[in-house]
């Protein structure tokens, strides 16, 4: 039933508008349009897409334990590294992010009462799962899953060198998934535009949701390219085109060039949001307002920015390319990088900070995240990546800035807002042990694939001879990837806990800055009952600690000739009126 | 309505500026490289700034000033009917559902697309009277 | 306190012993000249790179050892940014990535840079699933020779260096031009001791120079993924000096006119 939605003026009942008996049990959730079902059902479905994902990296490490090793075949391994990388970076990270959480979050974080267009937004989660199922559906094929990488060059994906239904299908299921993503796209970008509570300009947003923003219009740069460059891959495989085979008169690097400048903001598209996660833990975590506000938008929209043009650094070993420009191009990218570093490391200085499990996951994001950074400064020097490229001190560099954000950013974000989302806490025990487990994990597993790729071993190699000295290191890395699965394997028993003897969570247990803890856990239909009055990026704190208000509130207290203590609105609360009130 | 436009119109002239910049490196006959795919794609995100952009641009000049412009806005001068919220409705699955076997048609053969098709024409449809009647069909 | 002395003594006995070298961090050093160049700049952007990280992660560490919550719930005082601060510390790191692009570009150029007459000229042929190199030069001495991988490869990888692998054989100090190209999908030519990889790709042609300054056997696989047998496709790199070079050659060039084809190995 369609509601017209009113915003609150007047204190309301709880209860508000009556609502119709509506559908029920499994065809509620196939009809609902409500941005926390549809968050939720993200949220979940990427999670199993992350554990499946994941089984596949244990099975490859085991492979690679041992040399010359027979765990699974050449063919299997080609398609467990596919698949994994296909559902990580498809099916995981990004839905989990723009699909999940920010779907929840930012309309809350906004004070709106859902996304802009809510039928638009479930049609967006059933294609993702259309597509997801497809991409999985490719291991019950008879040629097995695709098996060129999650990358599919050309002329491998073509129809000679890759035949079969199972790339058919990957090619499907990422045309799928690309428009679930432009639609999620679109939806964050006008939610943000069109409905914010009142007060709240665009410098007043969230920073989070400010990098929903950034990452919704790069969505809209790069994924129509993928899904042009999907359907001209089709095109050759099935219609017998030449738009990518020598033959014909066609280019294959044109497919690099196609899917790189989608492929490097898609990067930036799975970063950003797991940035502004952290960045909304760290203020709250730390007691005080995010550091240098205008300088984190603006590094966001530099790195958005910079993000379209510097795709070719994936392709500096064609020969191909020009080098400088790309180089140059993906050196500056450090610096609004490093202005986002030295801002959160400021939102903490001098701060109170309480390490429950979401800030723990964000100070090890910081950790991890600064090497992969740095790595990829080297690697943005083409002497540097005619030595690197393709060798596993690639894969050891982007598992650090993808893990770093994807997996420390997104629990730290799934372990804040968690109580919610779900009306009850999680254990801080069970969070401390994942957290430890995964942190000591991560660098057991990473830091030698530094040293194996210095030392030549190449990626995408299902096995390797004895011969080449690359064993112990391997062997490591294997023991560290065992570890990172007991991280996960603990989150998940954390989730199952907090349902089975369930924590009850308030409204804001963790005094948190921004609107969505202005409200029940989990939220009511519509989201608010009442607002509080916007005044700037925290209005939640400065409705609850009008004693510390930021400097901005003051200088703007100030401007108004009415310096001095702020009363608190109290019983008020949602009336107030104009200066008088103040 | 302004920081909007200047956010889109920052993105396009990046755009047009990065473009014309790697157009003009890539004439340099020192490197053997063919540069249309990228200076096309980045004057793409050139014109995909401009057209919001612009508009928001065009009528942020024109529009009565919203509660959201306003720092100095409360609670009530935003209140009021803020727009309409399609409740439940089955016709999103059902477009889904539809898109999925069209794309599979591509994997197996035209006859998926036929029931694809017929959904989706179901799934339009439904959409456009749910909308009209505001309820569910 | 102690104990750090005795750690100190003990890096510094190690280093002695070691006979002093400066560190790789990892690499190799390079068994060419282009080789040692990209080298040089791995040394000076990791000492840079860990000199970032150790500022950075010492940040890190001390406010979150520092600042931890002690006992009382007190908020803090609330700056939520300092102007000129932030300046600094964009100016700061733009300032340094255009120093290592200065580097960068220096570096490149010399790395890519191809002699006007090399002495040896090899065309290497990526296909799927194994290696051709065929000599060819001006004045005909390696004109024809071919050695090329000797089927397709079914076992595990062995070493690089068995038999069932082409070796490319170069002269020691002298340049030599690769010309490179693949007949199917897009292969990688990777040499790890010449700290080199570059692609081959069907209908394009990639042309650098090795010049070789170390006698040696060095491992060359595919970098680049081709399909079902990508880790099998393995090669070596035997330098060795113009005179042995010179006899490689002519038995190369008589067993390949008694056996009447191109390939061996």
């Amino acid at each position: 039933m369609t509601l017209l939605v009113e915003r609150p003026g007047v204190v309301e009942e709880p209860g508000g508008p009556e609502h119709d008996h509506g559908p029920t049990g499994l065809l509620k959730w196939v009809t609902s349009t409500d941005h926390k079902v549809i968050g939720k059902s993200y949220l979940i479905t990427s999670l199993v897409f992350f554990v499946l994902a994941g089984v596949m990296a244990v099975l490859m490490r085991t492979q690679l334990a041992s040399p010359d090793n027979t765990v699974v075949s050449q063919h299997t391994y080609n398609e467990l590294f596919t698949m994994h990388g296909s559902l990580m970076l498809y099916l995981f990270a990004g839905p989990f992010a723009f699909g999940g959480i920010a779907n929840y979050i930012v309309p809350l974080q906004v004070g709106a009462p859902d996304m802009a267009f809510p039928r638009l937004n479930a049609l967006s989660y059933w294609l993702y799962l259309g597509g997801g199922l497809t991409m999985i559906g490719g291991f019950l094929t008879v040629g097995g899953a695709a098996d060129f990488g999650w990358v599919a060059y050309a002329p491998l994906s073509n129809a000679v060198n890759s035949p079969g239904a199972g790339p058919d299908m990957w090619i499907v299921s990422l045309i799928l998934t690309g428009f679930s993503a432009i639609f999620t796209g679109v939806n964050i970008c006008a939610t943000v535009f069109y409905l914010r509570a009142p007060g709240m300009t665009m410098f007043r947003v969230p920073i989070f949701t400010w990098n929903m923003v950034v990452t919704g219009i790069l969505i809209l740069i790069a994924f129509p390219v993928l899904t042009a460059a999907m359907v001209m891959l089709w095109a050759d495989r099935h219609l017998g085109t030449h738009i990518y085979t020598v033959s014909g008169g066609g280019v294959p690097v044109l497919w690099q060039n196609l899917f790189w400048f989608f492929g490097h903001p898609e990067v930036y598209i799975l970063a950003l949001p797991y940035f502004g996660m952290v960045t909304e833990i760290f203020p709250v975590f730390s007691r005080k307002p995010v550091f240098g506000y205008r300088g984190m938008v603006f590094a966001t929209i530099t790195i958005g920015a910079l993000s379209t043009s510097v795709w070719a650094h994936h392709m500096f070993t064609t020969g191909v390319v020009l080098l400088p420009f790309f180089s140059l191009m993906s050196y500056l990218i450090a610096v609004p990088t490093g202005i986002k570093f030295f801002n959160w490391i400021g939102t903490m200085w001098r701060g109170s900070l309480k390490f429950d499990t979401p800030m723990l996951f964000s100070v090890g994001f910081l950790v991890v995240f600064l090497f992969g950074g740095v790595t990829g400064v080297f690697l943005a020097s083409p002497p540097i990546d005619f030595a690197t490229h393709d060798t596993y001190f690639v894969v050891a560099h982007f598992h650090e800035v993808l893990f770093g954000s994807a997996v420390f950013g997104g629990f730290a974000g799934l372990y804040y807002w968690y109580p919610k989302m779900f009306g009850r806490m999680l254990r801080e025990s069970l969070g401390k042990a994942s957290f430890w487990f995964m942190f000591v994990g991560f660098w057991v597993t990473f830091l030698p694939q530094y040293l194996l790729g210095l030392h030549g071993m190449p990626r995408r190699i299902a096995e390797y001879s004895a011969s080449t000295g690359w064993t112990s290191l391997n062997r490591v890395s294997t023991v560290g990837a065992y570890l990172l699965f007991i991280a996960v394997a603990i989150m998940i028993v954390n989730v199952y806990v907090s349902w089975r003897r369930p924590i009850q969570a308030s409204g804001n247990p963790w005094d948190g800055h921004t609107l969505e803890w202005a409200t029940s856990s989990p939220p009511p239909h519509h989201n608010f009952y009442r607002l509080p009055p916007v005044r700037s990026e925290r209005p939640l704190w400065d409705f609850n600690h009008p004693e510390h208000t930021t400097r901005k509130h003051e200088d703007l207290l100030a401007a108004e000739g009415k310096r001095g203590r702020r009363h608190a609105p109290g019983a008020h609360a949602g009336t107030d009126g104009g200066p008088a009130d103040r | 309505m302004k920081s909007e436009a200047r956010l889109l119109l920052v993105v396009s002239l990046f755009g047009a500026a990065i473009g014309a910049l790697f157009w003009a490196v890539g004439l340099n006959p020192v490197y053997a490289t063919i540069t249309s795919g990228g200076t096309i794609m980045l004057g793409a995100v050139c014109l995909l700034g401009l057209l919001p952009g612009y508009y928001y641009h065009w009528w942020s000049r024109r529009m009565t000033p919203r509660a959201e412009d306003d720092p100095e806005a409360t609670p009530e001068s935003g209140a009021g009917v803020i727009g309409v919220f399609p409740g439940s409705s089955i016709w999103p699955f059902v477009l889904g559902l539809s898109a999925l076997l069209v794309c599979l048609s591509l994997v197996f053969g035209f006859w998926t697309a036929i029931f694809g098709f017929s959904l989706a024409l179901a799934a339009v449809v439904g959409v456009i009277l749910e909308s009209r009647r505001g309820g569910a069909i | 306190m102690r104990r750090g002395r005795v750690a100190l003594a003990l890096l510094g006995g190690a280093l002695v012993l070691g006979g002093c070298k400066a560190p790789t961090f990892g690499a190799f050093r390079g068994a060419t000249t282009q080789g040692r160049d990209e080298f040089k700049l791995w040394v000076g952007f990791v000492i840079a790179g860990l000199a970032v990280a150790a500022i950075v992660w010492g940040l890190i560490f001390w406010t979150v050892i520092r600042h931890r919550r002690r006992g009382s719930d007190a908020i803090p005082r609330q700056f939520h940014e300092n102007v000129p601060l932030e300046i600094v510390y964009t100016a700061l790191p733009f300032v340094i990535v255009l120093v290592l692009f200065y580097f960068t570009v220096i570096t490149e150029n010399r790395i890519d840079a191809v002699a006007s007459t090399p002495s040896e000229v090899v065309h290497v042929l990526g296909f799927r699933w194994g290696w051709s190199f065929t000599y060819d030069s001006s004045d005909g001495r390696s004109q024809g020779v071919q050695i090329a991988t000797a089927a397709q490869p079914t076992a595990l990888a062995q070493a690089a260096t068995s038999a069932q692998y082409p070796q490319l054989v170069l002269p020691v100090g002298e340049t030599t031009r690769v010309v490179l190209t693949s007949a199917d999908v897009i292969h990688g030519f990777y040499v790890p001791a010449f700290n080199f990889s570059r692609y081959a790709q069907p209908g394009v042609v990639n042309r650098f120079d090795f010049t070789p300054t170390t006698i040696g056997v060095f491992r060359g696989q595919c970098s680049q993924y081709c399909g079902l047998y990508h880790s099998e496709m393995l090669f070596s790199v035997k330098v060795v000096s113009r005179a042995d070079f010179t006899h490689w050659l002519a038995a190369q060039q008589a067993s390949q006119a008694r056996s009447g084809s191109g390939a061996t190995t």
